[in-house]
């Protein structure tokens, strides 16, 4: 829902008649306390701030590393690593479908080497680091794992999320390689991974972010992540593994857009929805499974063009809306965003407003300052009521798998994608400085414009690095992956090696297109 | 007699699956009264040629966020001129740097969309530059 949405029946002023049906101790209960609507820590913030974690990757490894320490010596608490295009579709520099995209839309690792010149001089027993990438995300884990090794830091000491979600890259995103049976065979395995070696790791980051991107409504983002959620714990239980050892690793991502009060109510309902589906359908016995932990970006897709200072604002209410509804970790867009990458001036002022928040608000002192209001609990029951009708609907067709190849949620989506944009051609939604209080002239802004020099620069590493490497030793790691592609046994081992053979990540991806195949969509619109 | 309705084939060149935009622009140009064909996700400028000279389109639109219109559409532009397609109104919509802008202009890209750019205005656009039909009624 956006505000334009607001049914003009809906009342004016909420009185405890809204809230009649809820009894605290079941619904709501203190923070800390099940079904954690409130919070999963009864001292919420006061304990530890969320993490303020700033996505960032551009060009080569090299400059990447810069910003990184940048971000670290202005406060910056985890590390989140943006890849490029080519590196997310498991193709290399040289593929003609790389044309144009090396390093662009995030930061080009190839090969392991790169991977360490990403964290040249940065601890990673002493960081944590989130990695957006998907289909090819046990391919990048592995090379982060390899690199941990070389530093001497412990697989167990490590923290860090990949996000490791498919389904939504389905549904939403679309960067996907293989079908998805095979990839959810290859999320599978990260989860008994790092339930045996990497045991503080979060094995996936089941993210609503794009789904919301996409054009969803924060019931549609709500209803279609947690039934991913469901998918993954399902998928997970049917390979044999015991809920408990892999449900506490499992993090969630989630948007932060306009309608304030409905977007605490989301994550409130999302933490109270969760907790009753791992206890009641999945009969977990851990506390930690039934504890949904998020983190939060504010909506990319509400930065304008137009007048891009007032970004800055709308990003400041955005995270707010995450801090009050309890987000793990924040992620605040910078100001220029809806025109380029961000430049280091912007991406600077995007953590000071979280710093801000955190600091100088206040909003941080209590857990949960909204429980209780009769509006925001009305709307955390509403906005549940919502989305467990479209999870209902999806487990009738035979869970999400079974949804997207039917096309469901995507045609959902897109409905909703179009809805909105008419919304606001006809006026019913305001967007300041774009159809409404517009400039008569737009002051330009500063902007980082990523040039050509990575793609060639890649290409020429990477060849030094095939010339440089024992190519008996990459033919048969290769050979291995397919081996075990082929069988329905483990894959994470199989990809460590032909990671330490400096296979790269094309070579890899390739290997398992052959054995899989690849996966295309019926196109419609 | 009546004009055949505008066709125009949209399209997803790249890597970037981001398909918001494309889906919108082509909903709205059907709505239009335009004869909209979706390639698709991830099309090579060599398939979008090919698709355009199948589906007699008179509007190529592509949909680009990922810093790549440089490249995909010095080749696309290429690619139908070889074709003798010279007289197909090629349009992009995306994230595309001010600096980029007389370039895309330089090489035959007739209309570039940015952020924020009602779909009335792509519409009215279309209507106003293609070459080979009448405007249709709105």
């Amino acid at each position: 829902m956006t505000p334009a949405d607001t049914p003009a029946t809906a009342p004016a002023a909420y009185t405890p008649e809204d809230t009649v049906r809820l009894d605290y101790t079941r619904d709501v209960a203190d923070p800390g306390q099940f079904p954690y609507t409130r919070g999963i820590h009864a001292s919420g913030y006061r304990g530890k701030l969320w993490t303020m974690r700033q996505f960032a990757g551009f060009g080569s490894a090299a400059d990447t590393n810069r910003r990184y320490r940048d971000l670290l010596a202005a406060g910056g608490t985890g590390l989140s690593v943006a890849f490029d295009l080519p590196t997310l579709m498991g193709r290399d520099p040289d593929h003609p479908l790389s044309l144009g995209e090396v390093g662009k839309c995030g930061v080009s690792v190839v090969t392991l080497a790169d991977m360490e010149a990403l964290f040249d001089g940065i601890d990673l027993g002493a960081i944590t680091t989130s990695m957006t990438i998907n289909s090819p995300a046990s391919i990048l884990f592995a090379m982060y794992l390899v690199v941990a090794e070389r530093q001497g830091v412990p697989w167990s000491q490590l923290s860090g999320t990949i996000q490791n979600d498919i389904l939504k890259e389905f549904i939403a995103q679309k960067e996907y390689i293989y079908p998805p049976r095979p990839s959810m065979r290859l999320v599978v395995d990260v989860f008994r991974f790092c339930a045996a070696h990497v045991p503080r790791w979060n094995t996936i980051s089941i993210s609503g972010y794009h789904i919301r991107e996409a054009g969803a409504t924060a019931a549609q983002e709500l209803a279609f992540t947690l039934r991913d959620g469901i998918e993954y714990v399902q998928w997970g239980v049917d390979a044999g593994l015991d809920v408990d050892t892999f449900a506490p690793r499992l993090s969630f991502f989630f948007n932060a857009h306009n309608d304030f009060f409905e977007e605490i109510a989301k994550y409130r309902a999302a933490r109270r929805l969760w907790a009753r589906v791992m206890r009641d359908r999945f009969g977990a016995r851990s506390e930690k499974s039934w504890q949904l932990r998020f983190h939060t970006q504010t909506a990319g897709v509400t930065l304008t063009a137009q007048q891009p200072y007032n970004n800055v604002v709308r990003t400041t209410l955005q995270a707010l809306a995450g801090v009050l509804g309890g987000t793990n970790s924040l992620h605040t867009n910078s100001l220029d965003e809806a025109l380029a990458l961000p430049t280091t001036e912007a991406a600077t002022l995007a953590l000071r407003t979280q710093q801000v928040i955190a600091h100088e608000s206040g909003v941080a002192d209590v857990v949960d300052p909204l429980g209780g209001s009769y509006y925001v609990e009305a709307l955390t029951t509403r906005i549940e009521a919502e989305a467990l009708a479209y999870m209902e609907r999806i487990d009738r067709m035979g869970g999400m798998v079974a949804a997207i190849e039917q096309g469901y949620p995507q045609r959902e989506i897109a409905e909703s994608a179009y809805r909105d944009q008419q919304a606001v051609e006809s006026g019913r939604r305001t967007v300041v400085g774009v159809n409404a209080h517009v400039a008569a002239q737009e002051t330009p802004l500063p902007l980082l414009y990523i040039d050509d020099e990575v793609g060639a620069q890649q290409l020429a590493r990477v060849a030094e690095i095939k010339a440089a490497r024992d190519a008996a030793r990459v033919t048969t790691a290769l050979h291995g992956l397919q081996e075990a592609a082929r069988g329905d046994g483990p894959l994470m081992e199989p990809i460590l090696e032909a990671v330490r053979a400096h296979a790269t990540v094309g070579e890899m991806c390739d290997a398992l297109r052959e054995v899989w195949g690849e996966y295309t969509e019926r196109t419609e619109f | 007699m009546r004009e055949r309705p505008v066709r125009v084939v949209i399209a997803k060149p790249g890597l970037d699956g981001h398909d918001r935009g494309a889906k919108v622009i082509a909903r709205a140009l059907r709505d239009a009264g335009m004869e909209v064909i979706y390639t698709g996700l991830r099309q090579t400028p060599e398939q979008i040629v090919s698709a355009a000279l199948q589906e007699d389109a008179d509007v190529i639109g592509l949909s680009i966020l990922s810093g790549a219109h440089l490249h995909v559409c010095t080749r696309l532009m290429e690619l139908l001129r070889a074709e003798g397609l010279h007289d197909v109104l090629v349009l992009v919509g995306g994230i595309i740097p001010d600096q980029d802008v007389p370039r895309l202009q330089a090489i035959g890209v007739r209309g570039i969309y940015l952020p924020g750019t009602p779909m009335q205005a792509i519409v009215d656009g279309i209507r106003r530059d293609v070459r080979r039909h009448a405007p249709l009624d709105a």
